[in-house]
């Protein structure tokens, strides 16, 4: 009932002009953003960041939210009109999305991805909303120790449940954790890992820095080198007909849907997991619980609300951690968090005591921001189809231009410019030899309160090192985390076991 | 693939070592005053066990059987490092000739010759762009750019706006 009470103050916030009219902006924008191929919604928090210093900080955080979801809708759009994925998150709508489309149902796929995301991001934030207070609540009781153990927590999902290579993960996640350590000690104060003196490492190296450079300059290389041919874009139309038979279709699918959204939520909460894989795993289960699991793949519309519904709840999902714990779910919240640092609105359990308009504004402004893209989006898709031919070349000059350009305005170095350029080429290089990127950003963003976190533990406990294990929720962090450390190794050994038998035939 | 992941291996772990070397200016083990360790522990160590993670890729890729998959794909390669050179001259050239000279040129470069795309949508990205910026940043952020030599050009237009 409390919850109830603070969420109508929210929407006060949230539905003010500027607030409204932020999110039909943020929301329009991410749509484009994800419609875009290759750009998905890390790579437009990322390139838009530097732009929000515009509007006042809560409104900026409201704005990037948008932009995520809206990215996260958009996704699909280019998944049927190109057959491309617009992001990885949207690989899954590909699969009977793009049939549905050659088919010269692309309209209707539209609308079912369309509605499909709006379930899934309402039933997302609305369990969103009953699980924020209890989780905050929990992490109040957090001290340093426990801080620590849930950061250590995190970087293992990545080596247990990641699915990239284990070794080059540890080297994300070690190179993440070096750079934030760049400039002053946080104890001591004194300067390292400067450089040879560069003044421009004493201020440390920015989550925006590296971000821009990654998901910006290293993105487009990537897509430059990878976009050997324009593809073509099959034409959508919508008309009345075809959004009364998308919606009465969509009325059969609530099985499917509201299991996507649950399992979206919870996949969506780890850090390692997020939305690509939950959109596959719903894409998975709905085809194996059909009726005819043989019609998926040739433009089945539950292959389009399966994929869709979870990558959505997702995205919901892994905010929750983010605002609650001060853990990032997902890159693109990581992003959010550095962002939220940046402006002095410290995410963690406190926020909700010191900041309760700022958060529960935020929390109404997804409800506002789904309602808004699922009719902005089906409005707009003839514009999307449009703006889908324009030439990728314009894109990247214009997606250059903002990196340089969003690089220097927060810090006034071209210093930082330098620095984005080259992760940018590091970051395209790396990706390109299967190197995960995720673990890297949100290393370098949770480094700083791993170190702080870690070295407070000991100076209060005298230099105990037990202390970690001795408190009983961090100490229970700590166990899951060793699991998940032990689990490739696990698989390793057991797949080791099977080659060695192989040689002997 | 298999030669790229070996040079990236080695260069990862030339990087740790670079990194660890600066690591010791701060003490890198346990502090018996305050407890804990010092300020050059956290990079020192974790750039030690990045090392060893790459020493295990390289190792691995040395026993691992050659693939057919080629790294760079041949033809896109070059468009790749044109732009990657186009960018860091734009770059170097922003502190010299401004913000104002070097991104409309970059534009230019990219839409007209990369891109070989017609003189008016050229036209309009190469003036449309700085015309945005210089509102956005300078007018309604008050985030100057840099000016380089072309500072002077802008007194006239700072005391129309400021």
């Amino acid at each position: 009932m409390e919850t109830l009470a603070l969420l109508g103050e929210g929407f006060a916030t949230s539905l003010s002009p500027l607030n409204l009219m932020i999110v039909i902006l943020g929301v329009t924008a991410g749509l484009f953003i994800g419609a875009m191929p290759g750009l998905g919604s890390v790579n437009g928090v990322a390139i838009v960041l530097p732009l929000t210093f515009i509007v006042p900080p809560s409104s900026a955080i409201i704005l990037l939210c948008a932009i995520y979801y809206g990215a996260m809708y958009g996704g699909a759009i280019s998944s049927v009109l190109l057959g491309i994925p617009g992001a990885s998150t949207a690989v899954a709508t590909t699969f009977d999305g793009r049939p549905m489309a050659q088919q010269g149902k692309a309209g209707l796929a539209l609308i079912a991805a369309a509605v499909a995301s709006f379930v899934g991001g309402t039933i997302s934030v609305v369990l969103f909303t009953l699980f924020a207070v209890p989780l905050a609540d929990l992490a109040l009781a957090f001290g340093p120790a426990e801080e620590f153990a849930l950061v250590l927590l995190a970087f293992t999902t990545f080596v247990g449940l990641g699915g990239d290579d284990v070794l080059k993960t540890i080297v994300m996640i070690c190179l993440g954790l070096v750079l934030s350590t760049v400039g002053l000690d946080l104890i001591s104060g004194s300067p390292r890992l400067v450089f040879g003196d560069l003044p421009g490492f004493y201020a440390g190296i920015s989550f925006l820095v590296l971000a821009i450079g990654v998901y910006g300059i290293g993105e487009i290389l990537y897509t430059i080198e990878t976009s050997r041919t324009a593809p073509t874009v099959t034409p959508a139309k919508i008309t009345l007909r075809e959004l009364g038979a998308g919606f009465r279709a969509m009325n059969r699918m609530w099985k499917t849907m509201s299991l996507g959204s649950f399992l979206g939520f919870f996949v969506g909460m780890l850090p390692a997991a997020g939305a690509t894989p939950a959109s596959l795993m719903a894409y998975g289960i709905a085809r194996s619980t059909s009726k005819v699991p043989e019609s998926f793949g040739k433009g089945n519309i539950e292959g389009v609300a399966a994929p869709e519904t979870a990558n959505n709840a997702a995205s919901t999902g892994s905010l929750l951690p983010m605002l609650t714990l001060g853990i990032p779910g997902s890159p693109t919240t990581a992003l959010l968090l550095g962002g939220m640092v940046m402006w002095g609105l410290m995410p963690g359990p406190m926020l909700f005591i010191e900041q309760p308009d700022f958060v529960w504004g935020l929390i109404s402004s997804l409800y506002t921001a789904n309602f808004a893209a699922v009719l902005i989006n089906i409005a707009l898709i003839p514009l999307f189809v449009w703006a889908l031919r324009m030439p990728f070349t314009v894109l990247c000059a214009l997606v250059m231009v903002l990196c340089i350009v969003g690089g220097f305005a927060p810090s006034q170095k071209m210093h930082d410019v330098w620095l984005i350029a080259g992760f940018g080429v590091a970051g395209y290089l790396l990706r390109k030899a299967d190197y995960p990127l995720a673990p890297l950003v949100l290393a370098l963003v949770l480094g700083p309160l791993m170190e702080r976190s870690f070295r407070q533990t000991l100076i209060s406990e005298q230099g105990n090192v037990l202390a970690f294990v001795e408190r009983p929720l961090s100490g229970a962090f700590i166990a899951i985390a060793a699991l998940f450390f032990v689990l490739p190794l696990v698989k390793y050994l057991r797949k080791g076991g099977r080659q060695s038998v192989a040689p002997a035939e | 693939m298999l030669v790229a992941d070996r040079v990236i291996a080695i260069a990862i772990m030339g990087l740790s070592a670079y990194f660890m070397w600066h690591a010791v200016a701060l003490p890198i083990g346990w502090n018996g005053m305050t407890g804990g360790p010092g300020g050059g522990a956290f990079p020192f160590w974790l750039s030690l066990i990045m090392m060893l993670s790459a020493a295990g890729i390289l190792v691995r890729s040395l026993g691992a059987e050659p693939t057919d998959q080629k790294f760079f794909d041949g033809v896109m390669l070059r468009s790749v490092i044109v732009v990657v050179v186009a960018l860091f001259v734009t770059i170097g050239l922003i502190p010299v000739v401004g913000a104002y000279v070097a991104i409309p040129l970059f534009i230019f470069w990219y839409i007209r010759i990369f891109g070989g795309h017609s003189w008016l949508l050229t036209a309009c990205l190469t003036v449309g762009t700085p015309v945005f910026l210089f509102f956005f940043f300078e007018v309604t952020l008050k985030i100057l750019l840099p000016k380089g030599i072309t500072e002077p050009w802008f007194f006239p237009l700072y005391a129309m706006f400021f």
